[in-house]
């Protein structure tokens, strides 16, 4: 697990969050495309991460419950789309409101990611 | 989906409209994490704690049939998101006593254990909020 991967997760999901809560009160619905273009920056550095956790359990002897870090890594690429998805069907702030869900879900995972990483070793 | 924004005849709000976007969303990462939390332990070690993994595959039955209501609506969905929330509600309370008191019964955590403090005690706050919409979205007849 790479820690300087994580921390730009972290760094661009906190970004994103304080752009929808500021969206959510200026009731800005649906969100606009350079917000979407930021959520795809973070989806592609979800996607690197997910690679390069794969590559390093693969690599690790540390002791790692495979199956959920390999979910957690899978949910947290997940779950950006379906709340993008839900965000642009319901155009109201409760819409963009989803967003910000799915980006504490992604932040929870991140969370959990690495407790299991560090536990581990 | 389309139909979502076009207020029933009835004068009924729809459940998965509004604020009832975010609480689905929010029920569906409790019925993503609870399913696989509890697949993961009852398919690697079902022996170590059966009560509590059996009490995880239950969250996790009752958020994915929440979930589920939430976003048919209607009478009938409504009604069974009622009974899902309650029920909810209850485990929340009984599991989380549970796991205080009576820590033996629970050698692995659950999504309810501590009154879901693993989970920022989301899952203590969920039904009351689910409970709340419901009411808040019901018909006058029915509410």
């Amino acid at each position: 697990m790479n820690v300087w991967v994580l921390g730009l997760v972290l760094l661009l999901a906190a970004a994103a969050a304080v752009w929808t809560i500021l969206m959510i009160v200026r009731d800005e619905s649906p969100p606009s495309d350079p917000y979407f273009a930021l959520l795809g920056v973070l989806a592609l550095a979800l996607l690197g991460q997910l690679v390069g956790g794969l590559i390093a359990l693969g690599m690790t002897d540390r002791e790692i419950e495979g199956v959920t870090f390999v979910s957690y890594l899978f949910t947290a690429l997940l779950v950006l789309p379906v709340g993008a998805a839900l965000a642009l069907i319901e155009r109201t702030r409760w819409g963009t409101g989803v967003l910000l869900v799915a980006l504490l879900a992604v932040a929870a995972c991140e969370a959990r990611l690495w407790t299991m990483w560090t536990a581990g070793g | 989906m389309a139909s979502a924004q076009e207020p029933r005849p009835s004068g009924d709000v729809d459940l998965a409209s509004g604020p009832g976007r975010i609480l689905i969303a929010v029920y569906g990462v409790f019925a993503v994490a609870a399913t696989g939390r509890s697949l993961v332990q009852l398919g690697i070690d079902a022996d170590r704690a059966p009560l509590a993994y059996g009490l995880s595959l239950l969250a996790a039955v009752v958020y994915l049939v929440a979930t589920t209501c939430l976003l048919l609506g209607g009478r009938r969905a409504r009604l069974v998101a009622i009974v899902a929330c309650t029920v909810e509600a209850v485990g929340v309370v009984v599991v989380g006593t549970l796991s205080y008191l009576a820590t033996d019964l629970f050698p692995d955590r659950t999504v309810w254990s501590h009154f879901g403090q693993g989970y920022g005690f989301l899952p203590l706050v969920l039904p009351i909020a689910g409970l709340a919409w419901l009411r808040h979205s019901s018909p006058s007849r029915v509410g």
